[in-house]
């Protein structure tokens, strides 16, 4: 099987995403299988953590460097990507799935002709066949799927895949490439940032509030405990309806799909729609007064009580033994 | 101006779902099915955008006959003409973008509106496949939307923040809830959805390019540990994850 992958390395203010790592630290061990070429593709201006790439991988490295690409042009990225796929033979593709990797990943796959799979958690060889896992309806079901196409492209689902940094990595290679007629039809004209905040998507700690709060001002019940694990806040549906929280912190089926290290519940019932989108998370707490709130049944640790009592309590544990 | 919103049919998501034991397929049986919830977002916009600018709108489905109670729930909320490419095959994101693509040529629409995704197999794919195959520009996951002659602006949520995008006409947009705040069939929507007729129109050519392998069910996970009703559990709980679970 010689099967070259191409991993797409996002940047996001000239600096690579950590979800990308955990994307080029699979494709690594996938190409340890193989006996293709592993190469990562950069897009972007003045990449400030490049010499990071060299702890995970000795992928080539090809570094589409252009000032006008520093936003996102779905257009002109998705051009640039099918000439690299193209000019190095690539089999298969990988992405974060991020915002900006499924919206891409997509456009990449139908102009190679590629099959395309979002959010996967698992990537594995059956025999001769990659087979991705995926959630499915509401994360009530995995479902697996092969592409039948030859080349094949799938979206890793962030904080799932593991960094693993490489000892002896041999010399890599940074080749500048210039393309020529990018297609501008389409451009990121504005980012407007919405906080400093980590994102709830790719913190590694998540602190959820809902309706249990009570109000607006309660959430800095939340936001201290996120501070003093420095992660990030979460909300239920309930709460961004209630217009307590921004809209961009709901997690779950209308909101962001996360899948943290640590993920606190407080005051959330645990309906599937929110469950859906944080029960991969890999250790989750809920703090409930309800005894029977079907948050229980998916936390492996909870204290079924008065939530002003506990998270006060919670923040300065924590924090005690953080000075320690 | 033509205006086409694509819908899908999907389960409720708060059903039970039962695999059947091909080990491929969901037991259909007593599960409610639902116009997919993003694709009311973009059913609104496609009226907004017609009451703002003129036009004519339709709605296309892709799927089994029971599809057509999608169309009807988009007929009642005001769109003109409804679409029913049907086929007894299972249609991946691939085959159903080539028959919406196809179907959206036909029609000749300047505005293409999808939801951001499907609440049964979360893909959210078949809008940019759609687009790329017409080589129309395509905007996802967007919160604002606005047209200005042949210009078109969008807000796109991205992590952290907002993404402005420029671009023009034709456009394929994906949508994002808080584009709008999708309104509810009138009485007399519901009486003339149900008296228009749905164009049906077989779909030709599947050619998937995914296969389902299998569906299984997520291994239980052991219950957890409740480990008291008030605060004196927290030093526990404290002590557990810092600990036993390494999460901080
Ligand atoms: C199509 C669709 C999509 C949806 N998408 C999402 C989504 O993306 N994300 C999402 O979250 N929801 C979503 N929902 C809504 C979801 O079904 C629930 O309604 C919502 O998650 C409930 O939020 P909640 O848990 O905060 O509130 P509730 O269900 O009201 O729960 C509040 C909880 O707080 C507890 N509580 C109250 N006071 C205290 C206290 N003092 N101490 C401790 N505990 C206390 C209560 O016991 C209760 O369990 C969606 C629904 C639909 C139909
Ligand atoms: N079979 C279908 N027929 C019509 N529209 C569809 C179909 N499948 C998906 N869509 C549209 O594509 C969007 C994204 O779906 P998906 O890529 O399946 O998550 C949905 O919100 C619908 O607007």
């Amino acid at each position: 099987m010689a099967n070259n992958i191409i991993v797409f390395l996002e940047q996001r203010n000239d600096i690579i995403k950590k979800s990308s790592f955990e994307t080029l630290c699979f494709a690594e061990k996938l190409n340890s299988k193989l006996s293709g070429v592993l190469s990562a593709v950069l897009i972007g201006n003045e990449i400030g953590n490049l010499e990071e790439i060299k702890k995970y991988s000795s992928a080539n490295i090809l570094f589409i460097k252009d000032e006008r690409l520093k936003l996102y042009s779905p257009s002109a990225y998705a051009q640039a990507l099918v000439k690299v796929v193209e000019a190095n033979a690539g089999d298969i593709i990988l992405f974060a799935n991020t915002s900006l990797g499924r919206d891409l990943a997509p456009k990449v796959s139908t102009k190679i002709k590629a099959g395309c799979l979002t959010d996967c958690v698992a990537i594995d060889y059956e025999g001769n066949e990659l087979i991705a896992t995926r959630p499915v309806y509401a994360g009530k079901a995995l479902l697996k799927t092969k592409i039948k196409t030859d080349k094949k492209v799938f979206t890793l689902r962030p904080n799932t895949f593991p960094l693993s940094p490489v000892e002896n990595i041999k010399e890599t290679q940074i080749e500048i490439l210039k393309i020529d007629n990018l297609d501008f039809s389409i451009k990121v004209i504005d980012l407007i940032k919405s906080s400093d905040k980590a994102d709830v998507s790719e913190a590694e700690i998540v602190v959820a509030g809902g309706r249990g709060l009570k109000s607006a001002e309660n959430f800095v019940l939340i936001e201290e405990l996120a501070q003093a694990l420095k992660g990030a806040v979460g909300a239920s549906r309930a709460v961004i309806d209630a217009g307590w929280r921004p809209h961009d912190e709901q997690v779950g089926q209308t909101g962001k799909t996360v899948s943290p290290k640590l993920y606190i519940a407080c005051g959330i019932s645990g309906a599937i729609q929110h469950t859906a989108g944080m029960a991969t998370s890999k250790c989750i707490v809920a703090i409930n007064k309800d005894n029977d709130a079907p948050i229980f049944s998916i936390a492996d640790y909870g204290i079924s009580g008065d939530l002003f009592e506990i998270l006060p309590a919670l923040t300065e544990e924590i924090n005690t033994i953080k000075k320690q | 101006m033509k205006i086409a919103v694509c819908v899908n049919y999907v389960p409720d998501t708060a059903s039970k779902i039962n695999i059947n034991e091909d080990n491929i397929s969901i037991d259909k049986t007593g599960i409610a099915f639902v116009l997919n919830p993003y694709d009311e977002y973009a059913i609104e916009e496609a009226l907004k955008i017609k009451e703002h600018s003129g036009g004519e709108t339709f709605v296309i489905s892709a799927g089994s006959e029971s599809n057509k109670e999608a169309i009807r729930k988009a007929l009642a909320m005001g769109i003109d003409n409804g679409i029913l490419l049907i086929t007894r095959n299972e249609l991946d994101s691939y085959s159903a973008a080539y028959a919406l693509a196809d179907e959206i040529k036909n029609i000749g629409a300047d505005v293409v509106l999808l939801g951001k995704q499907s609440v049964d197999y979360d893909n959210s794919i078949v809008g940019q496949i759609t687009a790329e195959i017409l080589n129309y520009p395509c905007i996802t996951v967007v919160t604002k939307l606005e047209l200005d002659g042949e210009k078109v602006i969008a807000e796109r949520e991205i992590e952290g923040g907002k993404e402005i995008v420029e671009t023009h006409l034709p456009v394929v947009i994906t949508a994002q809830k808080g584009l709008n705040d999708p309104r509810y069939a009138s009485l007399k929507g519901i009486m003339t959805a149900k008296k228009k007729i749905i164009d049906e129109k077989p779909i030709a050519a599947i050619d998937n390019f995914t296969e389902t392998i299998s569906i299984i069910k997520p291994a239980p996970k052991q219950k957890g540990r409740i480990l008291g009703s008030d605060k004196s559990a927290v030093k526990e709980l404290v002590n557990l994850l810092h600990n036993e679970a390494k999460a901080f």
